[in-house]
């Protein structure tokens, strides 16, 4: 697992200098992998290699969500940032990269959040699996 | 009469549930929706006795409680007022008015449950499909339409550029809100254009960018700042590097965490982000050519006043 510090400044890394490394996209969407695979693994789960749509980031995404529907709240991101890089390998414009890293980093913020309170996320998300517990006050 | 003006003569007059936020921190919210709402010669009448729609703390403790409290604010609404819409512009209420009406219509459970809390309340027993809940996007969407709108403007947002952000609640989870994504004139869930239309209506230049839906972390402001300070700065950051002057909300939760945040990131983590927030409300009724006072802007922590004024809207 690596450190979600690290991941960090290499988003940063890769957002203040693109030339840095020869494809900075692909650079990004490794680095939202690897922000999955934190949550997978905290989760005793072995991260998968398939891809869903032509992307792991969005495989690894749907598989963090299982039962786990608030995990869906940054779906809409993981799509985001697979939507950027589709959008880089048609113009390759280095000046879209730093709005690929504030995708990317949004995307390690709520994970790590999530990490740390649970609870992140169900605002939105919440009705499914609020809907499977018991209703104790409404069963007297 | 052709479907859409059956819809649109069917929201001159709605039931509206305005929920405890717009009475607090989304004054501001409720006072611009309910100028414009006049500016615009729709009929907005309150729900008699409303209450709380159980926001995420009664759902958090027990879900049929909590669409037992939305469905008794749509109960009101069609059996003692007679209203089959009933309108909600805080994305909190929308959403757990939506969500109430998904699990009646779809769960047993919740029907027993509220069949017992409506006997035990003397409430009218709801039944799924008594009300459609729309939000205020829809609302002035599908009762004026951008080309009425269009040609009411008095003062064009000409050379604002906004930023729409519709948080999360609007469009999640999907399920709960069958009317979206069905084609052409339907709001769409992965990316959200309603409140595109209208402002780019009055005449404002609309800013894509990426993290219109993103969380802000809203709901756990208080138990994990830190997080929805990062999660909202993000947002902004986002937004001005896309050159919005103007981040547009239609949430009063999204809309007080934005505003919050961007002042704590300023203290906490030393950055400063540029955009002003207002109320798309707001925004149309300075387009309509309300005054900023009537429209509750000095309301807003966010000073977006100097910005208004240099626009010649304020």
């Amino acid at each position: 697992m690596i450190e979600f510090s690290e991941i960090e400044s290499s988003i940063k890394s890769v957002r203040d200098d693109p030339h840095s490394v020869s494809d900075p996209a692909m650079r990004l969407l490794t680095l939202g992998e690897q922000i999955l695979e934190n949550w997978l693994q905290s989760h005793e789960l072995q991260p998968t290699f398939n891809e869903h749509e032509g992307f792991r980031l969005l495989a690894l995404h749907r598989q963090g969500a299982i039962n786990d529907p608030s995990f869906l709240a940054c779906r809409e991101t993981c799509r985001e940032l697979a939507y950027q890089v589709n959008l880089y390998r048609t113009k390759s414009d280095n000046s879209q990269v730093s709005m690929m890293a504030m995708v990317a980093l949004h995307l390690l913020y709520f994970v790590r959040g999530k990490l740390e309170v649970q609870q992140l996320g169900e605002f939105c998300c919440s009705s499914k699996p609020l809907r499977t517990q018991k209703s104790d006050l409404t069963s007297r | 009469m052709d479907k859409n003006e059956n819809l649109r003569n069917d929201l001159q007059r709605v039931a509206y549930y305005p929920g405890c936020a717009l009475e607090g921190s989304g004054h501001a919210y409720n006072r611009s929706t309910k100028q414009v709402g006049k500016k615009l010669g729709l009929d907005l009448v309150e729900i008699e006795d409303w209450n709380c729609c159980g926001a995420m703390e009664v759902k958090n403790i027990d879900p049929e409680i909590q669409n037992f409290l939305s469905v008794r604010n749509m109960s009101i609404a069609k059996h003692k007022m007679g209203f089959d819409v009933v309108m909600a512009p805080c994305n909190g209420c929308y959403h757990n008015l939506k969500k109430a009406e998904h699990d009646i219509a779809h769960r047993e459970q919740t029907r027993t449950v509220l069949e017992k809390l409506s006997k035990k309340s003397k409430v009218p027993e709801y039944k799924a499909g008594d009300v459609e809940t729309i939000h205020a996007l829809d609302w002035i969407k599908h009762a004026i339409g951008e080309t009425n709108l269009a040609r009411r403007v008095k003062n064009s947002l000409e050379g604002l550029k906004i930023a729409n952000y519709y948080g999360c609640m609007y469009t999640r989870p999907r399920h709960i809100f069958p009317e979206k994504d069905q084609g052409e004139n339907s709001e769409s869930t992965s990316n959200p254009h309603f409140m595109d239309d209208l402002l780019r209506a009055a005449g404002a230049q609309i800013i894509d960018f990426p993290l219109k839906t993103a969380c802000c972390g809203g709901a756990h402001t208080l138990s994990d700042c830190d997080t929805s300070t990062r999660l909202v700065v993000n947002i902004l950051q986002a937004a001005e590097t896309c050159g919005a002057d103007v981040i547009a909300t239609e949430c009063p939760t999204c809309h007080s965490g934005l505003e919050m945040h961007q002042i704590r990131a300023e203290e906490t983590l030393n950055i400063t982000t540029k955009p002003v927030m207002l109320y798309f409300t707001q925004l149309l009724g300075l387009a309509l050519g309300l005054s900023p006072r009537k429209l509750g802007i000095q309301e807003n922590i966010s000073d977006s006043l100097d910005l208004l004024r240099q626009r010649g809207l304020a």
